[in-house]
């Protein structure tokens, strides 16, 4: 198979997926609950007449595959219903929160990968020894360590008892009145980088690192744990034999022939921890003020805001398997034999 | 040798003494488990660590101990001096790299060159095991060869530094019988013309005849004959190398295959004496408390076995305790561990060429 | 009379013995190396020591009614003492039996998650790989398209529809949870299908549903018992999440994660409130965790090293 063929058949797939994942949400709010209008007009009593226009408007009164064509089509015409607590369109709010969300998410995956990859790495290399004994509890404790749990303890001790790390929101407000960031990503780091607000960005930076940190504890361990799994196969595999035959020094064996090798499975897992990560924020957010998606969400729940919580999972959910697609199509470029199967 | 296990110490080798000169392609035969890998590997230094270790013996190659080699040093041999090839070649060859890709990794291991010159390299040593240089082969990932070419690719590997010793542990096992055939001429190529010296660890003795200038027999971890490949074949002393012979298919005749009854012994606990005395049809007394020194049956073949020696009538030679046994006409060896004995007349080191010798 | 059945009884034990001689020597070595991860056996002791102090919670708390919601608003917040270990929570209820009192939840409900599990995805993955063609292709769309959602986000929409409540948290996370299962099954089904003792079944005539129950469930039953072990470290983490963010277990329930979020408020003043709930959780997991690693490097001859 050719990567063209391997990515229309991955495409293809993806497609069928969004599908189901629409059938799920679709059955969710719309079937199994008693009385949908009701979802879709929010808490409260309602007239006849409500009740009957948003009958109408869900479409209610046709058949259910009809109904789920409906629902489709404004789903791909981008209109996810308006949330009941804001009045605004979901998918405008969702976007709104998002970026600083990204921010969060793409920082910890990124502290996560580098730790994770060349701690179990190096924990393979030394099989056996007191570094790979250190490394495997610190991953075991990395992964059994509630992230809510250690967000709080952080905020103990960063803050409260060494004074150092701010707690709350993207920015401190003096520095957010003083030193406005122009909205370019949405995200407070990446926008004040790019225009040069080095107060700000410097600002933003340390209000990063305790989510961060709160949020890659997990991905960190598990990141660990695969990669010195995978590696430890590599390292014992007959190719790397026949190098060590061929003199490659250790240095190139460890970090090209058997870490190449060893990308299969932990991008894999990378790619789930993505949507951990993803959930995660909703924790992490919700303690350090972080206003994004998570605070949405956690807020739309708290409230029964239904056409947000539908649009958060739908959201999660594509984003999730639009990552996965990536890691696979990386995966492939890897190791050309994925391919053939 | 020994193995660290979880049940205990198995002691992998005990007695292996073998010469290889230059030019020469010297077949190391025996059944499974009975230590031609692990002799292989040794040589390498491939033996897994903490657990295999070297208690006692040398492997002198030109004169140099190669146990006692700082693994910088050794590490700059292997490859370019000494190098191996595998059994399973498509395993040998890491999947997610191409052919030019992993053999001019190795080039520029060992010589200093730019990624062109590397790749002349690599071209001129897959020519030398029959591949076509193209640029195809080189771009190539081995999942996409047939296997005969997995395993040339490997020699290519193998030789693509000049080196002048190579291991090749049962190369044409995971093959067709066809292509074995072409992989065993490649060997004899190899070695008439780039005068690669060869270790071949086969357990097909069919393999080995028709390869190899000198066999040397082992079991249960002992060189227990080795001489001129026609001479060990056609008067084959020691009753396991005689056991070996008979278990071959004899031409068309269609009677059953004969079998050594028993099996390899426990290299946790080896039989006291020799190691092949509980499946020896000509088991003596002596056999079961003393184990046999190698003596010199006919000109450089050499043989560990005591109903030989007495049928010989040379007289007996009789090891007690420590000490080294002393064979008529043979030369004794020592199997003391740490003590190490070079004795004139027998393959001994001092020799032109390459020079092997393990204890 | 009844030295007969003493004889028959004994000479059955010895006959079973002979026949599993193997499997019992290999159970006898796997018990060996397992003793000898001290990490593993330590996690071994946390789980058994919670599962008793779950059980006897009643007998075992100081103040066992405060462990069931009761309050002592005369007491509230007093930090860790002689009286109160582990001090007291803002309605002045003993947080030691609190915490005591929690550990049933993720004992019942790893076992119900679990149990729910094995009836969805273990059957539909042995009928998938089993049978494969266009059932096999059928069963895993299906389980592409729940994997999609990220277990706590798709629980979460879930509980948020049908309210919050543990047992709805815990058919959430079947919901989430049985698409790996029936992977891991369906693989074990797909190698199974083609050993001798299967087709010889076949070829007799015996039906597909024996040959399922008989042959392929029960040889599935390893490997999913280990990754159980080693998921419901995960599953305890994602109740005590659901709970923290109000979704799982409602007050006055003991549950470790509600603790945590009721906590909260009072972190900078009563630390001890979160923090005794959030050593319990972690404790656990990693209990679990522990155990679960060493499980698997035993029974899973591919990564034994």
């Amino acid at each position: 198979m050719t990567f063209r063929a391997y990515i229309i058949r991955r495409l293809a797939l993806l497609v069928f997926v969004i599908l189901g994942v629409m059938a799920v949400t679709f059955v969710v709010s719309r079937v199994i609950p008693t009385d949908p209008t009701a979802l879709y007009l929010g808490g409260g009593r309602h007239t006849p007449e409500q009740k009957a226009a948003a009958r109408e408007a869900l479409g209610l009164d046709k058949p259910l595959v009809v109904q789920f064509g409906l629902y489709v089509k404004d789903f791909v015409r981008g209109d996810w219903g308006n949330s009941l607590r804001t009045h605004r369109p979901v998918l405008g709010d969702i976007m709104g929160f998002l970026p600083a969300s990204l921010e969060l998410i793409l920082s910890a995956m990124a502290l996560a990968v580098v730790t994770g990859i060349s701690m179990g790495a190096f924990a393979a290399y030394r099989k056996g020894r007191l570094a790979d004994h250190t490394g495997r509890v610190a991953a075991i404790a990395g992964v059994s360590l509630p992230s809510f749990f250690l967000a709080l303890v952080l905020q103990i001790v960063f803050f409260r008892v060494l004074g150092l790390l701010p707690v709350a929101g993207q920015l401190s407000i003096s520095v957010a009145r003083e030193y406005p960031v122009t909205d370019i990503t949405g995200m407070v780091v990446v926008d004040s980088l790019i225009t040069g607000n080095w107060v700000a960005f410097w600002d933003a930076l340390r209000h990063l690192i305790l989510p961060t940190l709160a949020l890659a504890a997990y991905c960190a361990g598990t990141t660990m744990r695969m990669t010195r799994s995978a590696m430890l196969d590599a390292l014992e595999s007959d190719y790397a034999r026949m190098a060590y035959a061929m003199g490659v020094p250790d240095r190139v064996i460890v970090g090209r022939y058997a870490l190449k090798n060893a990308m299969a499975p932990v991008l894999t897992v990378i790619g789930l921890l993505f949507a951990y990560a993803l959930v995660g924020t909703f924790f992490i957010e919700q303690i350090f003020a972080w206003p994004g998606l998570g605070t949405y969400a956690t807020i739309s729940i708290l409230n029964l805001d239904y056409p947000a919580i539908m649009g958060v999972t739908i959201i999660v959910a594509l984003a999730y398997v639009t990552v996965n697609l990536i890691v696979d199509l990386i995966i492939a470029k890897l190791d050309p034999r994925v391919m053939l199967s | 040798m020994e193995f660290r296990s979880l049940r205990g110490v198995v002691k992998a080798l005990n007695g292996v003494y073998l010469t290889v000169h230059e030019r020469e392609i010297v077949g190391l035969v025996g059944e499974s488990g009975c230590g031609k890998t692990v002799t292989g590997y040794s040589v390498l230094g491939l033996l897994p660590k903490p657990q295999a270790q070297v208690t006692s013996g040398r492997i002198l190659f030109k004169g140099d101990d190669l146990l006692a080699k700082p693994q910088q040093e050794m590490r700059a041999l292997k490859g370019k001096v000494i190098s191996m090839v595998f059994q399973d070649p498509l395993a040998s060859l890491n999947p997610v790299f191409t052919v030019g890709e992993q053999i001019s990794r190795v080039v520029r291991v060992h010589h200093d060159l730019e990624k062109k010159a590397a790749l002349e390299a690599v071209r001129t040593a897959l020519q030398a095991t029959g591949l076509p240089p193209t640029d195809a082969l080189l771009k190539s990932y081995p999942h996409q060869l047939s296997g005969g070419m997995r395993q040339r690719v490997c020699m290519a590997m193998a030789i693509s530094c000049g080196a002048g010793l190579l291991v090749a542990d049962e190369p044409t096992t995971a093959l067709d019988v066809t292509i074995q055939m072409q992989i065993l001429k490649l060997l004899l190529r190899l070695r008439d013309e780039l005068g690669v010296s060869q270790i071949l660890i086969t357990h097909n003795v069919g393999v080995a005849a028709q390869t190899c200038d000198r066999i040397a027999v082992m079991y249960a971890g002992n060189v227990v004959e080795e001489g001129p490949t026609a001479d060990v074949l056609k008067r084959p002393r020691h009753p396991y190398t005689l056991a070996l012979i008979e278990c071959l298919p004899q031409g068309k005749s269609a009677e059953q295959l004969k079998t050594i009854p028993g099996a390899v012994p426990d290299l946790i606990d080896p039989p006291a004496g020799c190691r092949f005395h509980e499946r020896c049809a000509h088991v003596r007394d002596i056999c079961r408390d003393t184990m046999p020194t190698p003596f010199e049956v006919a000109r450089d073949h050499w043989t560990a076995c005591h109903w030989v020696q007495e049928k010989s009538g040379r007289g007996v030679g009789v090891t007690t305790g420590h000490e080294p046994g002393v064979g008529a006409a043979g030369v004794p060896f020592n199997r003391d561990p740490g003590i190490e004995h070079t004795a004139g007349g027998g393959p001994a080191t001092g020799e032109s060429g390459d020079d092997i010798r393990r204890e | 009379m009844m030295d007969t059945t003493v004889a028959v009884r004994t000479s059955r034990f010895a006959d079973w013995r002979a026949r599993h001689q193997s499997g019992i020597e290999e159970a006898r070595h796997n018990l060996h190396v397992f003793l000898r991860d001290k990490l593993a056996v330590a996690g071994l002791i946390v789980i058994v020591a919670t599962v008793v102090v779950a059980v006897f919670a009643a007998y075992l708390a100081p103040y066992p009614e405060q462990g069931r919601g009761d309050s002592d608003m005369a007491n509230r917040l007093q930090p860790p003492s002689a009286e109160n270990i582990m001090g007291t929570d803002q309605q002045g209820r003993d947080v030691l039996s609190r915490v005591m009192f929690g550990a049933r939840i993720p004992l019942v409900i790893s076992v119900v998650v679990t149990a729910g599990v094995l009836l969805v995805g273990v059957p539909l993955g042995g009928i998938a790989g089993y049978f494969g063609g266009w059932i096999d292709e059928a069963v895993m769309r299906i389980t592409d398209i729940f994997l999609a959602f990220p277990a706590l986000v798709f629980a979460m929409a879930l509980v948020a529809f049908l309210g919050a409540s543990l047992r709805n948290v815990a058919l959430a996370l079947v919901i989430t949870w049985w698409p790996w299962y029936a992977r891991l099954v369906r693989g074990m089904a797909i190698s199974l299908r083609e050993r001798p003792y299967v087709l010889a079944a076949k070829t007799m005539g015996v039906s597909h549903f024996t040959i399922i129950r008989r042959h392929i469930l029960p040889n599935a039953f390893g490997p999913v018992i280990v990754q159980m072990t080693v998921d419901v470290g995960a599953v305890i983490l994602e109740v005590a999440a659901l709970s923290f963010i109000g979704l799982g277990a409602k007050p006055p329930t003991p549950e470790w994660g509600l603790m945590i979020s009721e906590g909260r408020q009072y972190i900078l003043s009563a630390w001890w409130l979160s923090t005794f709930a959030g050593i319990a959780v972690f404790g656990l997991v990693l209990a679990y965790n522990l155990v679960g690693d060493a499980l698997r490097d035993i029974l899973d001859p591919r990564l034994k090293r």
